[in-house]
């Protein structure tokens, strides 16, 4: 089957069986790699992409079912010249050590903070216990996307 | 694992999903997927066909009015959280709600998905059952409403036609002084339950509880109610030793299964726990 959709701004088509995800679509097809695959049924947060505007696990997502879409992974969060916010929180609080659960990491971050720039710990604790790591602990990640918070605020408040 | 193959269709109207169902044996209906794909990760299914409902909007909506509260089938977690009606319209609901799953899963998990998985933990199958819920369909034959009680008939199993479709959930009224609980206990957020317990009751002008009704997820092979318990609070005044006894009664009335994260005893104890927690809140 054809499907086509957006990701990180532009726009890409493949040629691919239904079954295939859509996390493999982008890794295996796109070749975008950012996106990690730990659990591959949903359970570890790994593999989080935003798609209009949600976060959402994309090993529970078919690639087919993207179509039209509007897809962010952790590539597109990126600048190229500097860190993002959430990349500087993540740097300053030491909130990876792999770095295999950041991707996931991120883009839930970036999702909850674009919507609530306002939340507090335990609503950033709530919504990261989707998301599995096994090395640094919570509390660095936790603090980390708190602190990326003041630059969600400015970036609604200048809407 | 990957996913076995499988066709794929992505109907525009209900009357074509249910043709596609209808005419390819073994096809499933697709919504948001967080129960059916890691069901096929697993292996545990495969289907010949999956039926995206992703197009379906008509299947997407929240109605309140006088005699009910209607979730459309493609409603999702998120949408009910995002509702702020519900909160009055509807409270016993929403609290369950927001025991099921994490962020991104509730982005995409359904209504009328978690009512054709029809786990035994799962949240909305058991406040469907607790409030005497109906459930509408369609298939090939046209549509019928089933009632909870008929709906789940055990564990994954539902009285659901393989050709048929959940396009409604009716959940009755809801009157503002009613008196409710939900609590349920999992070992980590998000988690299955090991037991949870929705309870809710009126009071009348004298003070007495009538017209209870308690359900249990996760400690049961289906959601179900539990007369035994419901009756030791009707008629009476609910205090502490009313909740002691209902919670006797429910214990001796579950017969919960064992498995691996927990044993039948253990999930009983938990449920009369749970039973006494949720009841005294609601004094």
């Amino acid at each position: 089957m054809n499907v086509a959709f957006d990701l990180n701004g532009r726009r890409v088509q493949a040629e691919l069986e239904p079954r295939m995800t859509l996390a493999d679509c982008i890794r295996h097809v796109l070749k975008e790699t950012g996106t990690h695959v730990g659990c591959e049924h949903g359970v570890c947060g790994a593999c989080t992409v935003i798609v209009d505007g949600a976060a959402v696990r994309s090993c529970l997502m078919l690639a087919v079912q993207a179509e039209g879409a509007s897809v962010l992974t952790v590539e597109g969060l990126s600048h190229p010249e500097k860190l993002s916010p959430l990349q500087a929180a993540f740097r300053k609080h030491h909130a990876l050590q792999c770095g295999f659960c950041t991707p996931g990491m991120l883009t839930t971050a970036h999702a909850l903070l674009t919507e609530e720039p306002d939340a507090d710990k335990a609503r950033i604790r709530e919504v990261l216990s989707g998301n599995l790591c096994r090395c640094t602990g919570y509390i660095p990640i936790v603090e980390a996307v708190y602190e990326a918070r003041a630059a969600y605020m400015e970036r609604k408040g200048a809407k | 694992m990957k996913l076995p193959p499988f066709e794929y269709a992505a109907p525009t109207t209900l009357a074509e999903a249910v043709r596609l169902l209808a005419a390819h044996p073994g096809a499933k209906a697709l919504a948001g997927g967080q129960s059916l794909i890691p069901t096929l990760a697993f292996r545990l299914g495969a289907p010949s066909m999956l039926v995206d409902l992703g197009k379906l909007d008509e299947l997407r909506h929240i109605t309140i009015d006088a005699s009910d509260v209607r979730l459309g089938a493609r409603t999702r977690w998120r949408d009910i959280e995002d509702d702020e009606r519900l909160v009055a319209a509807h409270p016993l609901l929403v609290a369950a709600v927001k025991h099921v799953a994490h962020y991104q899963i509730r982005n995409r998990g359904t209504v009328g998905g978690s009512l054709a998985h029809a786990d035994p933990a799962a949240e909305l199958p058991g406040i469907t059952v607790t409030c005497d819920a109906t459930i509408a369909v369609t298939g090939p034959n046209g549509a019928r409403i089933l009632a909870a009680g008929d709906f789940f008939t055990g564990a994954l199993s539902t009285a659901l036609a393989d050709d048929e479709l959940i396009t409604e959930l009716r959940l009755p009224a809801w009157p503002r002084e009613r008196r409710w609980a939900f609590e349920e206990f999992s070992r980590r957020r998000g988690d299955f339950a090991l037991a949870g317990i929705a309870a809710y009751y009126d009071l009348d002008s004298g003070g007495k509880a009538h017209n209870t009704h308690i359900g249990v997820i996760g400690a049961c092979t289906r959601p179900h109610r539990l007369p035994a318990a419901e009756s030791a609070l009707n008629g009476r005044r609910v205090d502490a030793a009313v909740i002691e006894r209902a919670a006797k009664a429910l214990q001796a009335a579950l017969d919960p299964p064992s498995d691996l994260h927990a044993s039948a005893r253990y999930r009983c104890s938990l449920a009369g726990t749970l039973l006494e927690r949720a009841l005294t809140r609601t004094l």
